[in-house]
């Protein structure tokens, strides 16, 4: 009697556990779909590999901007020669974050503190609530993370009171505080987006690399907008994305 | 005696460390570890997964009294069970040093993201620890209860820890031993799911091709038992009546380490030999690292060396039958489990995930070299000592022996 008591009341627990599981899955989903803003942009850029030269202004034009610490760059340039190439001639690559459609550091994060903005698929940091654990480093196939662990330049006389633009929040850079201690990453410079979420290329208000490139090497763009110049780039030459096996679906495209 | 004498000496120096590496930690600006954004994690994650692999080990340890009823293992399945709970505080210290806003730490529970296998880490470290504790509470309860008629401070301490629970006759004895079977129950699929835990943290991203084989879990899981089993050997060795009690008990461990040690090379062979054979660069990078990089040595001597060959060689031989020599083996093992936690987590880490990456910048902050600051040698030395010192205090206060009559003044 007891033991049929013990197996139902097990029995009934266990259904309870699965079905508490997969229901608050499904409201996840369901509440996420309802209330997700509808798609309008997917931002995104297609680098010119032909017209870089390696001056590293965007690195520069990025590095003020958004006034990142040592250590933290939202963009470098690689200088490798092409594997199997016939000679050293190194290949330039400004190597901004790829925003992919699906990012692999998004889903690992343990507390939602880095997502993919549903409006305009820019992948950002929630730096309140990131705890700083790197896992989302650890994932992301393109080094495109970065932790911040508190350094300053030394020859800046405003180390330590410096004030980043980024996400509109206009931090002040203090011992301890956010985003020291975070993990920070490449926006699309989104502080530049207008209170509709749209950028200004006349206005300057476009991400700081691509507007500073001396070649006109990177280019910024919707892809999803048919006419945008990344589209018609897209269309009209041949891109390669980096790491097309790990299904991340980067949104940078190199033209070779 | 000397042994446990040469312990406590070890434990309490270790506190020194402790102390002034928290304080070091948290006021000091810049970060001052060696960590950067090429290899965000280091010494005090792979002390971690070490960590969480020993509570682990040691628990399923304790489940073969509790769950499978055999009388052999009896004598050190509270000590078992004690393992687990100084080990897991232990391994969330190490986590909570190396986070980056460890005042947020909270958020794991508040913002759960329930597709992050670190997220599924914490909720299965929260039960785990949660059973373990409990469990171990309903095992000393009438030890404690019993030990409240004591004079002076264990007096006192025992009935704190009794949470002013009185009953000493063999009837709640009895009931108590019902509810850690029950407990047990539960927390040994939690404990087998907990090294697989940690292997899926790492196993499952595509990024890192050295850590993303299947073989993972599987590898976290059987070294996690080894090492538990390692540790109870030399605790055995050293506390309650020590070696000279539990010869055959200690022997016994070593044989069950022996089995365990043997499945670690072929674990080895496969995870590496099928990504080799594959020729992945990633993965090519890493396995270079770990034969012949910088470090080699972690893997030959730490790991094979140490780790493997003086173990099986004294444990498969004559010597197997001395429990100091057990003892001596499990000590072997241990140290080989740390450079094999080393590396998992460096190597996997450090080749570039781009072609010139950290040549495209001068910062020490990106690259691929890694050797733990004075800072993160110093909190890990701490943290050790702080489990010898959380072991020692629950040999003293905790009747953790079966044997000896609760608060009885040991020899």
């Amino acid at each position: 009697m007891d033991l049929i008591r013990l197996t139902s009341r097990r029995d009934f627990l266990k259904h309870a556990a699965v079905g508490a599981v997969a229901g608050s899955l499904a409201a996840q989903g369901a509440v996420a779909a309802a209330t997700a803003p509808e798609r309008r942009h997917r931002w995104g850029m297609v680098i010119d590999t032909e017209r870089c030269v390696g001056c590293e202004s965007c690195v520069i034009a990025c590095k003020v901007e958004n006034m990142t610490p040592p250590g933290v760059f939202y963009t470098t340039v690689t200088h490798e020669p092409l594997p199997g190439a016939p000679s050293d001639k190194p290949v330039f690559m400004a190597k901004p974050c790829f925003h992919c459609e699906e990012p692999p550091c998004v889903p690992v994060c343990p507390v939602n503190a880095t997502y993919k903005r549903p409006r305009d698929g820019i992948v950002v940091v929630d730096y309140d609530r990131c705890i700083g654990c790197r896992y989302c480093v650890a994932a992301c196939p393109y080094g495109a993370r970065y932790a911040d662990f508190g350094d300053d330049y030394e020859l800046l006389p405003a180390a330590g009171q410096a004030v980043s633009p980024e996400y509109k929040q206009y931090r002040a850079r203090v011992p301890g505080a956010s985003p020291i201690g975070n993990v920070r990453k490449c926006t699309f410079c989104l502080h530049l987006q207008d209170d509709n979420g749209e950028y200004d290329r006349d206005a300057g208000r476009w991400p700081a690399c691509a507007k500073t490139c001396p070649g006109h090497a990177i280019h910024f763009g919707d892809l999803d907008d048919p006419e945008s110049e990344v589209s018609r780039l897209l269309r009209e030459r041949n891109a390669v994305r980096l790491k097309e096996d790990l299904g991340a679906e980067p949104n940078v495209y190199y033209l070779l | 005696m000397t042994l446990k004498r040469a312990f406590w000496i070890l434990g309490l120096v270790g506190l020194v460390p402790l102390v002034a590496g928290l304080y070091v930690r948290f006021t000091t600006h810049p970060d001052p570890t060696n960590l950067g954004s090429v290899v965000p994690w280091g010494l005090w994650i792979a002390q971690y997964v070490w960590l969480a692999g020993v509570a682990a080990g040691a628990y399923v340890i304790s489940s073969l009294v509790y769950v499978f009823g055999v009388r052999r293992f009896e004598p050190i399945g509270r000590l078992a069970v004690f393992t687990s709970i100084v080990a897991l505080p232990l391994g969330l210290l190490t986590v909570l040093i190396d986070l980056g806003h460890p005042e947020r730490a909270w958020n794991v529970v508040a913002f759960t993201n329930i597709r992050s296998p670190m997220a599924w880490m914490i909720w299965l470290y929260g039960a785990f620890l949660l059973v373990v504790i409990v469990e171990f509470w309903f095992l000393m309860r009438r030890d404690l209860a019993a030990a409240i008629s004591l004079p002076g401070w264990r007096g006192r301490v025992a009935a704190v820890l009794a949470l002013r629970s009185r009953a000493t006759s063999e009837a709640s004895r009895a009931a108590d031993m019902n509810k850690v079977g029950v407990l047990a129950r539960i927390g040994l699929p939690l404990a087998i799911l907990f090294p697989i835990g940690v292997g899926t943290l790492f196993g499952v991203l595509s990024a890192r091709p050295f850590w993303y084989t299947g073989l993972f879990p599987v590898v976290f899981a059987v070294t996690a038992l080894a090492s538990g089993v390692a540790i109870l050997a030399l605790a055995s060795t050293i506390f309650q009546e020590g070696w000279r009690a539990q010869r055959s008990l200690i022997v016994d461990l070593g044989r069950i380490l022996l089995g365990l040690l043997i499945l670690e090379p072929v674990l080895l062979a496969s995870e590496l030999g099928v990504g080799i054979y594959g020729n992945d660069r990633g993965f090519a990078a890493s396995v270079d690292l770990v034969l012949s990089g910088p470090y080699w040595w972690v893997f030959w001597v730490g790991q094979v060396a140490i780790g493997l060959v003086v173990p099986i060689v004294i444990l498969a031989s004559r010597l197997g039958r001395d429990p100091r020599f057990v003892s001596a083996a499990a000590v072997a093992a241990l140290v080989g489990f740390a450079a094999f936690r080393l590396n998992i987590v460096i190597p996997g880490l450090s080749p570039e995930e781009i072609a010139g990456i950290t040549r495209a910048v001068d910062d020490p902050r990106i690259t691929s070299d890694y050797f733990p600051s004075l800072l993160e040698w110093t909190l890990a030395v701490g943290i050790a000592g702080l489990g010898l010192v959380l072991f020692g205090l629950g040999e003293i206060f905790l009747p953790l022996s079966r044997r000896t009559p609760a608060g009885e003044p040991r020899a």
